[in-house]
């Protein structure tokens, strides 16, 4: 498997540290209830279909990038930098 | 005071000469991680033009004799070889000359002996002289340049040294071995 990373280009998988579901990056503001922080740190969805990951570029750029894949197709469709989530997720190269 | 021995990172280690390629320990040279300031991107590149050098682009190494920058993450790149003056307003920078360890590995055969090591395209189509990257050597962390078609510089944390050197000689014989009996 190889995932595309938006500075480095395709790498091997070995080269990232898988870290789970991109909601880990929207942390609750603070202050927030108590469902939200249990929310946050408990309760996931399961997809059959498009999801988002957190991926640690860990032995290349140290980039945190978040990949869309298909839980049925294994399809990675999308790969963006952390940093860029605001904007629209660009297409990524298919592996 | 004890009186200490200064020592090289591979300092008793390289270098070893496998089948005409060379794995030896490049000259200790002053090496800088730099991260430009917020705002100061275009000074600060603007400064290492006025070196003969300038601001990699992802995967990229400038060259100017010995002194180089070499691209090392989101914002951030390596300076050899050059003694930062003047730069303390454009941006971060930190001293990491003692933490690293730099071998130039070189000859025929070269690029067959990473391939072991390296999940990456290492042929010059692919990866051409002046190209860098950040990538795993077996398991280790490394910064990856081509300096030559037939040279490669190789950065591993010092304390690693030992591990790649070991590495790099084992499938140094090994690419040797096959050579010899074809």
């Amino acid at each position: 498997m190889r995932i595309n990373c938006p500075l480095c280009g395709t790498r091997d998988r070995r080269e990232f540290t898988y870290y789970g579901d991109a909601v880990y990056a929207n942390r609750p503001a603070e202050g927030a209830p108590i469902e939200a922080w249990d929310d946050y740190l408990h309760l996931r969805d399961n997809p059959a279909g498009e999801t988002r990951d957190l991926w640690y570029h860990e032995l290349g750029c140290s980039a945190w990038i978040e990949v869309t894949r298909n839980t049925v197709t294994h399809e990675i469709s999308a790969t963006r930098l952390l940093t860029d989530r605001k904007k629209p997720a660009k297409r990524g190269k298919k592996t | 005071m004890p009186s200490l021995i200064e020592k090289t990172a591979c300092d008793g280690l390289l270098p070893v000469t496998e089948a005409g390629m060379t794995l030896s320990e490049c000259v200790p040279l002053r090496i800088t991680s730099v991260a430009p300031l917020a705002g100061k991107d275009r000074a600060f590149g603007a400064a290492l033009k006025a070196m003969g050098l300038g601001w990699p682009k992802p995967g990229q190494s400038l060259a100017n004799g010995e002194a180089k920058t070499v691209w090392s993450g989101r914002d951030q790149a390596f300076l050899i070889g050059v003694t930062p003056d003047g730069l303390d307003d454009l941006a971060a920078m930190t001293d990491q000359s003692d933490g690293w360890a730099r071998m130039r590995l070189e000859g025929p055969g070269t690029e067959a002996v990473l391939a072991r090591l390296v999940p990456l395209d290492l042929r010059a189509t692919a990866f051409p002289v002046g190209s860098a990257a950040r990538t795993g050597l077996n398991h280790m962390m490394m910064v990856l340049c081509r300096t030559e078609d037939a040279a490669f510089e190789i950065m591993v944390f010092r304390s690693m040294a030992a591990s790649a050197v070991h590495e790099l000689h084992h499938a140094m014989k090994a690419i040797a071995a096959r050579t010899a009996a074809l």
